[in-house]
C-alpha cells in the first residue's frame, strides 16, 4: 500500500500539491512574464545605448572645437596665420592645426562627390583645436580672434552638443519610465491571474481552512506556483531578448547613431537580473492578492 | 475546563435572528445530540462552535478562549483540536484518499505515522481505497473517510454535522459506532441529525444528552423522544 508519508516529498513540495494544477491557463502568467521581460531587454538596451552615446558626443564634442575662417582670398592665408599665432599663446590648448585642401575636399566628399575643385569654392579654412585640461576660456579666446583675424569664427559644438546630449538624455529617461511600467504591468497581471486562481480553488481553501491551515500555508502553495511560473517566463523572454540584440547588426563609426542599440561589456549582465526581479515582482503581487483574498474566504 | 461553551449567543443573518438567547457548556467526554426541523439552524449552530461564523450577540468560547478574540492564526490553531465532519464532506479531488486523510498533519506541516494510518484506515474500512481518488467513493465510504480525516490528529472534539444524512440504515449504524468508540476514548462529541432513530439507537449504547432547537433557542430535551 502506498502512502503519503512513505514518499519523500518535503513539506514544501506537499504545500504545492494541495492546490490542484491549474492547466492550460498557468502558461498565460508564464507568457506574460516572458513577453514583459523581452520587452524590458530592449527597453533596456534602449537606455543604456543612449546613455552611451550621450557621453559619447558629450565627450568627443566637448574637447575638440573648430575656427572657421571666411575671408576674401587675399586675405585668407594673413588671418590664418593670425590665427595660429594667437592660438600658440593662448593657455589651455592642446593642440591646433589648419586642414590643408586635401583633408577638406575628404571632408566635403560625402555631400559633394569625388574630384570637388576645392581651390575653385569659397570653401571656408577650418582650424581644429583640442583643447588640454585645464580647457581654454572659449569667451576670452572668441574676443581675441575677433580683434587679430575678423573672419574667423569659433565652434566649440555646444549648439551642437546640448541638443544632442537632452535628447539622449530623455531617451534613457523614457527607457527607464518603460521598464517601470512593464514591471508595473506585469503585477497588474500576476495579481489579476492570483486572484482568479484563488478564486476558482475557493473550495480547496475552504476545506484546507476546516482542517487547519493557517493563511500562510495556503499563501504558500499559490505564491510558489506564481513565482515559478514568473521566474520560468521571465529567463525565456530574457533569453529571446538577449538573442534579439545580439542579432542587431554590429554598430560601425559611419552608423554609430542608429545601430549602437545593445550592450557593452558589463551592460550584458543586466538582463540577467531581470528573471530574479520579474520572480520579486511575482511573489510580493501574489502574497498580497492572496492575504487579501483568504481574508474575504473565512 | 469546558470545551465548548456558549454564552447568551445569538445570531442573525440578514433578515432577523436565527438563534437567540443560546448558553450551554460542553464538558470534556460527553456525547451530544443536536436535533431539530431543517432550516432550524443546526448547522449555524456547529459553524459558531467552530469559529466558521461569529455569534452575533453574546459569547463563544472554545477551549476557555473567546473566539471573537481570535484571530485568524488562532482560528486555524483551534480547529486542530476539533475535528469536523460534514454531510456533503469535501475532499481534494486531485489527491488519493490517503493524502487527503493525512491534510490535517499536511498542512501543519507534520509527519503521519504510516502504521497511525494504517490503522486508522482499518478502524474506518477503507484499507482497499487508500488510492483512489475521492470521486471514485461511495457516499458512505466519502463519510467514514471524513471521520477519519477529522481524529486523524487526535482532536478533543468532533463535530459531526447529519453525518449519516447520505447513508443507509447499516452505515449509520457503522458511523454511530465509530462515533461511540471516540467518545469512550474520551473525545467530546457533538452530533448534528434529524435522524431519530439514530439518536434511540446511541442512547442504547451510552448516556448520550439530546439538545433541541425550538423557536430560536437550543434547549435539553428530556429522557423523551
Amino acid at each position: 500500500m502506498k502512502l503519503p508519508a512513505a514518499k519523500p516529498a518535503s513539506p514544501a513540495t506537499r504545500a504545492l500539491q494541495v492546490v490542484p494544477p491549474s492547466g492550460p491557463t498557468a502558461w498565460l502568467t508564464t507568457f506574460t512574464a516572458g513577453a514583459m521581460t523581452f520587452l524590458c531587454v530592449f527597453a533596456l538596451a534602449l537606455s543604456l545605448a543612449s546613455g552611451r552615446l550621450a557621453n559619447r558626443w558629450s565627450e568627443a564634442l566637448a574637447r575638440t572645437a573648430t575656427i572657421r575662417l571666411s575671408a576674401p582670398a587675399e586675405q585668407v592665408q594673413i588671418q590664418t596665420d593670425a590665427i595660429l599665432a594667437t592660438l600658440a599663446t593662448t593657455p589651455g590648448i592642446a593642440s591646433f592645426r589648419a586642414l590643408d585642401d586635401a583633408e577638406t575636399r575628404a571632408l566635403l566628399e560625402p555631400w559633394f562627390g569625388p574630384g570637388l575643385p576645392v581651390e575653385a569654392l569659397p570653401i571656408p579654412r577650418l582650424i581644429q583645436v583640442v583643447e588640454a585640461d585645464p580647457p581654454y576660456d572659449s569667451e576670452g579666446l572668441r574676443q581675441r580672434l575677433a580683434a587679430e583675424a575678423p573672419g574667423a569664427l569659433l565652434d566649440d559644438h555646444t549648439r551642437w552638443r546640448r541638443p544632442l546630449a537632452e535628447a539622449a538624455a530623455r531617451i534613457r529617461l523614457l527607457g527607464v519610465l518603460s521598464i517601470a511600467l512593464i514591471g508595473g504591468a506585469m503585477a497588474a497581471m500576476i495579481t489579476l491571474a492570483a486572484r482568479a486562481a484563488l478564486a476558482t480553488n475557493a473550495e480547496v481553501i475552504h476545506v484546507l481552512r476546516l482542517v487547519g491551515a493557517k493563511d500562510s500555508y495556503i499563501a504558500r502553495a499559490f505564491v510558489r506556483r506564481f513565482t515559478l511560473r514568473a521566474l520560468t517566463g521571465a529567463a525565456i523572454g530574457a533569453a529571446a531578448g538577449l538573442i534579439g540584440v545580439a542579432a542587431l547588426p554590429a554598430a560601425d563609426a559611419a552608423g554609430g547613431f542608429l545601430t549602437g542599440l545593445g550592450f557593452t561589456g558589463w551592460g550584458w549582465l543586466w538582463p540577467l537580473a531581470l528573471p530574479p526581479l520579474a520572480a520579486i515582482v511575482a511573489f510580493f503581487a501574489t502574497r498580497r492578492a492572496a492575504f487579501q483574498k483568504l481574508r474575504e474566504l473565512t | 475546563m469546558t470545551v465548548i461553551s456558549f454564552e447568551n449567543v445569538a445570531y442573525s443573518y440578514g433578515g432577523g435572528e436565527l438563534l437567540t438567547d443560546v448558553s450551554l457548556k460542553l464538558a470534556p467526554g460527553s456525547f451530544h445530540f443536536l436535533t431539530g426541523p431543517s432550516g432550524a439552524g443546526k448547522s449555524t449552530f456547529l459553524k459558531l462552535a467552530y469559529a466558521e461564523l461569529r455569534p452575533t450577540s453574546g459569547r463563544v468560547m472554545l477551549f476557555d478562549n473567546d473566539v471573537t478574540r481570535l484571530s485568524r492564526d488562532d482560528v486555524a490553531r483551534t480547529r486542530r483540536r476539533i475535528g469536523i465532519v460534514h454531510q456533503d464532506c469535501k475532499f481534494l479531488d486531485h489527491m488519493t484518499l490517503a493524502a487527503n486523510m493525512a491534510l490535517p498533519f499536511t498542512v501543519s506541516d507534520r509527519e503521519s505515522s504510516p502504521q497511525d494510518m494504517e490503522d486508522l484506515l482499518g478502524w474506518v474500512g477503507l484499507k482497499h481505497l487508500a488510492d483512489a481518488l475521492p470521486p471514485q467513493l461511495s457516499g458512505g465510504e466519502r463519510q467514514r473517510a471524513a471521520l477519519a480525516r477529522a481524529v486523524i490528529v487526535d482532536p478533543d472534539v468532533i463535530l459531526a454535522d447529519e453525518p449519516t444524512g447520505n447513508v443507509d440504515w447499516e452505515m449509520s449504524l457503522r458511523i454511530l459506532t465509530l462515533l461511540v468508540e471516540l467518545n469512550k476514548m474520551g473525545k467530546t462529541i457533538l452530533v448534528a441529525t434529524h435522524d431519530l432513530n439514530l439518536i434511540r439507537q446511541a442512547k442504547a449504547q451510552i448516556p448520550a444528552r439530546v439538545l433541541r432547537i425550538r423557536s430560536h433557542r437550543v434547549q435539553l430535551a428530556g429522557a423523551d423522544l
